[in-house]
C-alpha cells in the first residue's frame, strides 16, 4: 500500500492502481454526502483535481496521485457516499488508475511513513 | 486559541471528545465523536442538547414593563407592549437604512426585558441599546450564567424529569422553575424547527445540570455543526449569513415578525430605525426575496453560489447565503437571495457550481415540518 500527503491510499491490482482515501481522511472529513467521480477512460496529470467529496461541513478535492488513465470508478460510492466513512479502504475506493510513468509512484509515501505524517 | 473565549462548559466539552473551532470569539464544539449527520438526526428524533452560552443575554429593567416596552420599541420593529407577561417573541434590531442589525428573542418577565441575542452581535447590541434607552431604563448584559438548548422531540420528556412543570409550558413561554437545585430561567423555544427549551442558568451549576440531561437516554451532546443543518432545514436565518445590516425585514421574508399595530395605520406605527424604508416595502414589496431552495442534483450548493435565471443568462438574479446536506431531507438544501420576480415556489433557478449551472427549485420553508408544541 501506497499513500500520499493529501491522505490517499493506492493499492496495485495488476498493471493499475485503486485509489481511496484514509480513514484518518474521512475521519477529518466528517460523512460524506456527495462524490462526483472522473469520467472512466479520462487521461489525468498528477495533481489534477480529479474527484469533488462533500462531506456535511465542507467540500474538497481529491487529486490524482500520478499521470495516467482513469479506468474504472466506483459507482456504488457515488449512489452512497457513506461507504467511504464506513469502509474506506474496502467499498469506499474511488477509482482506478493505470500509470502512465510508474516510477512516479517511488514518490509516494510507505505506510511508516505516512503514520509518521498523521502523527 | 488562546484569545478565544470559553464557555461554562468547555471542560465537558472536552471530556465528551469534542472536536472545538473558534465561533464567534468563542471556543465551541463543532462536533462530538458522534459526528454531525449522527447528531442532527438524533435531535429530530429523540433530543439534543446544545451549547448555546456564546450569545448574549441581556436584561433590561425600568420604572414599569410599558416603560421597557415603549423604550425597546424605539429599537426594535415589533409589538412588545402588548406582549403577555411570560411569553416571548422572535424581533430584531434595525438600522436607519432598514436593514437588520442583529435578530433576537425577547421577553416579558414583568419586572424586566429579557433579550437573547447572537454571539457575533452581542457586544455592538448592547452598546446601542444603553446609548439609546439610558439613563431612563438600564441595560445589563449577564455575564453569570450559561445558556443551553434542549431540542427535539424528547425534550419535553426530558427536562421533565428535572421538573415536570417544565410539561406544562406552550411554545414561547418563558419560566423561572427550579432545575437540579438551581434557579433556571427557560424558554419553550429553539433555533431547530423542533420542541424544546432553552435554559438559562448560573454558570457554577451548568455543568452539573448538562451531566444530568445527558445521563438521560434520550439526549445527546450536540455541536455546532448540526446546530447549522438543523436551522437551515427550519428554514431559520443565521445572522450574517441570511441576514445583515444590508438586507431588510421584507427583504428576508420576516415581515411576519412586524405586528400589525407597527405598520403604517397601525397604533404605534413606526418610530423605530429605518421606518419610513421598512413600512414602505411592507406596502409595496422589495426588489429581491429570500427563499428557500432546493438543489435537484445531488451536489450540495453552498454560501457564495451565484444564481442565474437560465443557463446561459449572463446577470445574476442572487446568490445562495446557506446551503449544505439536509440529513433529514435527505437531500441538499440552501437558501439565498433572488429577484422577487423569480421568488415564487416551484420557478427553476440556476446555481453556478464549479463552473456548471445546476438547477434548483425555489421552495417554501420549512423543509422539514416544523414541531412545536402549539
Amino acid at each position: 500500500m501506497k499513500y500520499t500527503e493529501e491522505h490517499e491510499w493506492l493499492r496495485a491490482e495488476g498493471d493499475v492502481y485503486v485509489v481511496g482515501i484514509t480513514e484518518h481522511a474521512t475521519t477529518q472529513l466528517g460523512d460524506l454526502v456527495f462524490v462526483e467521480l472522473p469520467e472512466v477512460g479520462t487521461e489525468v496529470s498528477k495533481n489534477d483535481e480529479i474527484v469533488v467529496i462533500e462531506s456535511v461541513k465542507a467540500a474538497s478535492d481529491i487529486m490524482a496521485p500520478v499521470d495516467g488513465e482513469i479506468t474504472e470508478v466506483n459507482t456504488a460510492l457515488a449512489d452512497d457516499p457513506s461507504l467511504a466513512n464506513s469502509a474506506p479502504l474496502d467499498e469506499g475506493w474511488f477509482f482506478k488508475i493505470k500509470p502512465s510513468d510508474p516510477s512516479q509512484l517511488d514518490a509516494l509515501l510507505d505506510e511508516t511513513a505516512y503514520t509518521a505524517l498523521i502523527g | 486559541m488562546t484569545d478565544l473565549k470559553q464557555t461554562p462548559l468547555h471542560a465537558l466539552h472536552l471530556s465528551l471528545g469534542a472536536k472545538m473551532v473558534p465561533f464567534a470569539g468563542y471556543e465551541m464544539p463543532v462536533q462530538y465523536p458522534l459526528g454531525v449527520m449522527k447528531e442532527h438526526q438524533h435531535t429530530r428524533t429523540y433530543a439534543g442538547l446544545f451549547d448555546v452560552s456564546h450569545m448574549g443575554q441581556v436584561v433590561v429593567r425600568g420604572p414599569g414593563y410599558a416603560d421597557i416596552a415603549a423604550g425597546l420599541e424605539t429599537l426594535i420593529p415589533v409589538d412588545i407592549l402588548s406582549l403577555g407577561q411570560n411569553r416571548q417573541r422572535y424581533g430584531f434590531l434595525t438600522n436607519a437604512a432598514g436593514g437588520i442589525e442583529d435578530d433576537l428573542m425577547l421577553a416579558n418577565r414583568g419586572d424586566h426585558v429579557f433579550l437573547g441575542v447572537n454571539a457575533a452581535c452581542k457586544h455592538t447590541d448592547i452598546a446601542k441599546l444603553k446609548a439609546a434607552l439610558e439613563p431612563g431604563l438600564t441595560v445589563a448584559e449577564v455575564t453569570d450564567r450559561a445558556l443551553l438548548a434542549l431540542q427535539g422531540p424528547a425534550a419535553e420528556e426530558a427536562l421533565a424529569t428535572l421538573n415536570p412543570d417544565v410539561a406544562r409550558m406552550s411554545f414561547m413561554d418563558v419560566a423561572t422553575v427550579d432545575l437540579n437545585g438551581a434557579e433556571a430561567w427557560i424558554s419553550r423555544s429553539g433555533y431547530t424547527g423542533e420542541d424544546g427549551y432553552e435554559i438559562s442558568v448560573p454558570s457554577e451549576v451548568a455543568e452539573d445540570l448538562a451531566r444530568a440531561l445527558l445521563a438521560l437516554p434520550q439526549v445527546e451532546a450536540i455541536g455546532l455543526g448540526a446546530r447549522d443543518s438543523l436551522r437551515l432545514e427550519a428554514g431559520l436565518c443565521l445572522y450574517g449569513h441570511d441576514i445583515d445590516a444590508g438586507t431588510s425585514p421584507t427583504e428576508a421574508a420576516l415581515s411576519w415578525a412586524i405586528q400589525k399595530v407597527r405598520r403604517t395605520g397601525g397604533a404605534r406605527a413606526g418610530g423605530f430605525p429605518g421606518a419610513a424604508t421598512i413600512l414602505e416595502e411592507l406596502d409595496s414589496g422589495a426588489a429581491r426575496k429570500r427563499v428557500g431552495l432546493l438543489p435537484q442534483g445531488r451536489a450540495p450548493m453552498r454560501e457564495g453560489v451565484v444564481l442565474f435565471a437560465d443557463e446561459t443568462a449572463s446577470e445574476p438574479i442572487g446568490a445562495i447565503t446557506s446551503g449544505g446536506f439536509g440529513p433529514t431531507v435527505g437531500g441538499p438544501v440552501a437558501m439565498g437571495y433572488v429577484e422577487t420576480r423569480y421568488a415564487t415556489p416551484d420557478t427553476v433557478v440556476f446555481g453556478e457550481l464549479r463552473g456548471k449551472r445546476q438547477p434548483l427549485t425555489v421552495a417554501k420553508t420549512p423543509f422539514t415540518p416544523a414541531n412545536f408544541k402549539r
